[in-house]
């Protein structure tokens, strides 16, 4: 790569021009927007801007008051119930409902259709369809009790203390299908002998699962992982569209709170800061992917 | 065995017909413990899967007396198109009181440039980056994939800053523009595999004939690869038309593409709540994604799976 430069040739910068400048839109988007965007977001959450951007430092002020913040630290607690519930659910379910399509079962298609249907449909939709099928005065709760369990309670919705449940059942439903997908594109990815071997050694399906498929699948688990992760980070749409937050600031996310504060409150300051602290919190699920991912090919 | 024997003590009399086991093949049997735990499993999770589309078409078909009445599961009594109707042309959020159909042309306008637009810009870099490879090239693709991981709301704040410089904040061009940018990551991915994944003997026998960049971009590789951009206009059709953080963020309300608008209409809190416009707006906005999805199949799966699964 490093040799191409020969004297006598004429100007490196004009050797493959064209595909050079078909190259610009995604040279620009790299430098420009994702390098430095998040460097400018980083620097200015430094300083104390309120209604626009200005270079006044402060140092570590910023983070201090939002740690110090009672709607950050609920936002925080929230995405860690969240994401750690969300996580492991949509694994399992997502890992269940593939073994299961794996049978060589009928109406594949169908079923598949069916699960992966509500990964087409945006956060905002399945919010709103969830807050109405939730809803205590008419939807499930008030459909239990006119069946005659008349103290039956479930109202996620309304309930601060059960409220980010009720976002994380709209969430699945709505994420599931994806995973059962990747998941099952794994499953077809085993050698059918794997099987065979297992069955004339007389080892039970589950274990086999369990013990030989799974770890065999590592590399589909963690694609998924990563995925569902940087995902959760990011939820927004949904508690926007479902909860808006309430009641009072029971479901808030990080995510909202840096828009508020950029937005509406217009204290661009508390914004920049949240915001670095998500891509931090990102930061922390790339980094040993990437490392795992591009560090161990260049070893192999 | 043990099992007839305690029969028969039970009983006190023998059950007459002990008749010798069947013979001939056995037959296969379709409905075996195993099949119904199978079965019933994903019929039970395909029921919880359709439950909420279904509240949706029944609530949406309902009149306002009889949601307040009757339970969301059951289905309309007297079927009536009256929310429909409403929800599309005279639903009301804040002062414009014109319904739906606002942010659904919003959202057309800001969805077809979009999806030209960014698949033309990645489709080209896909394939400078699989054929053309030049100084850095794999670098500026690095870093552009790691950054499709960032979350947007850091990079939010200086896009608004260069749009407004640029004079296009709170325009449709400028959310066009957005929406470009951030495909760009996940459709270059997909074209630079899929252009790295045809036999390059093409490549270098249109170049022996001194075909250039653009020649065999337009002549050899566009139309070997159908395939790859209807995969990559589903997945923008359907991430464009499901956006909301940037229509909110970057775009004045006259421009609010569907989902923002929805989410006004439902969440606003003046006026009575009437649930059944409400759901039929739901599914309005969620018609077009649906469609795309029941259309495409397949490749909706394999363009997620794309997606999703670097190469």
């Amino acid at each position: 790569m490093t040799g191409q430069a020969k004297a006598g040739r004429p100007n490196q910068l004009l050797r493959n021009l064209n595909s050079k400048i078909a190259s610009i839109p995604m040279i620009l988007t790299a430098l420009v927007i994702f390098l430095g965007g998040t460097a400018w977001t980083v620097v200015y959450s430094f300083t104390n801007s309120k209604l626009l951007p200005r270079l006044s430092f402060v140092g570590f002020d910023q983070y201090k008051r939002l740690w110090a913040a009672p709607r950050w630290i609920v936002s925080i607690e929230n995405l860690a119930v969240y994401g750690v519930l969300s996580l492991i659910f949509s694994l399992v379910i997502g890992f269940v409902l593939a073994a299961l399509m794996d049978q060589k079962i009928r109406f594949e298609n169908t079923f598949r259709t069916i699960f992966l249907y509500p990964f087409a449909l945006s956060f905002i939709v399945t919010g709103l369809v969830w807050q109405w099928v939730l809803n205590p005065e008419f939807g499930v709760q008030s459909v239990v009790r006119s069946l005659g369990w008349s103290s039956f309670t479930f109202d996620p919705l309304y309930t601060p203390e059960i409220v980010i449940y009720g976002i994380l059942i709209a969430a699945l439903w709505q994420g599931t299908g994806l995973v059962m997908c990747l998941m099952l594109a794994g499953l077809r990815g085993i050698d059918e002998d794997i099987w065979k071997a297992a069955r004339v050694d007389g080892i039970p399906m589950w274990k086999t699962y369990l013990f030989i498929v799974i770890p065999m699948m590592r590399p589909v688990f963690i694609t998924t992982l990563v995925i569902i992760a940087s995902g959760i980070v990011k939820v927004y749409d949904l508690v926007v569209a479902q909860t808006s937050g309430g009641p009072g600031i029971a479901s808030e996310v990080p995510a909202k709170y840096v828009y508020d504060y950029m937005f509406q409150a217009q204290n661009l300051g508390q914004g920049f800061a949240a915001s670095t602290m998500m891509l931090i919190t990102v930061a922390i699920i790339i980094i040993p992917w990437a490392y795992l991912e591009f560090g161990g090919r260049k070893r192999a | 065995m043990p099992d007839a024997i305690a029969l028969k003590t039970a009983d006190g009399r023998a059950s007459g017909k002990s008749v010798s086991g069947p013979s001939g093949p056995k037959p296969k049997r379709v409905i075996s413990p195993r099949n119904i735990m199978l079965y019933g499993t994903l019929f039970v999770a395909a029921a919880y899967y359709l439950l909420p589309l279904y509240v949706m078409i029944v609530t949406s078909l309902k009149g306002m007396p009889e949601i307040r009445l009757g339970n969301i599961f059951s289905p309309p009594v007297e079927i009536t198109f009256e929310p429909w109707v409403k929800a599309w042309a005279t639903a009301c959020t804040g002062l414009n009181c014109d319904g739906l159909s606002r942010g659904f042309w919003n959202s057309v306008r800001i969805t077809v440039p979009s999806v030209i637009g960014s698949i033309a810009i990645a489709s080209v870099n896909g394939y400078a980056l699989a054929n053309w490879r030049f100084k850095g090239s794999e670098l500026f693709f690095a870093i552009l994939v790691v950054g499709a991981f960032i979350p947007y709301q850091v990079m939010i704040y200086p896009i608004v800053i260069v749009l407004r410089e640029m004079g296009i904040y709170g325009t449709l061009t400028g959310l066009i523009i957005v929406h470009s940018i951030f495909g760009m990551p996940i459709l270059t991915l997909l074209f630079r595999n899929y252009f790295a994944s045809l036999p390059q003997e093409l490549f270098k026998a249109a170049r022996i004939d001194g075909a250039g960049f653009w020649q065999i971009f337009f002549k050899i590789m566009l139309p070997m690869s159908l395939p790859i951009f209807v995969v990559a206009m589903i997945l923008q059709v359907t991430g464009i038309w499901n956006d909301f953080l940037f229509g909110v963020v970057f775009t004045r309300p006259e421009y609010y593409p569907m989902t923002v608008q929805l989410n006004n209409i439902v969440n606003s809190v003046q006026g009575v709540k009437e649930y059944n416009v409400n759901m039929a707006a739901t599914i309005l906005t969620g018609l077009v994604p649906l469609v795309v999805y029941f259309v495409s199949g397949r490749l909706f799966v394999r363009g997620i799976a794309a997606g999703a699964v670097k190469g």
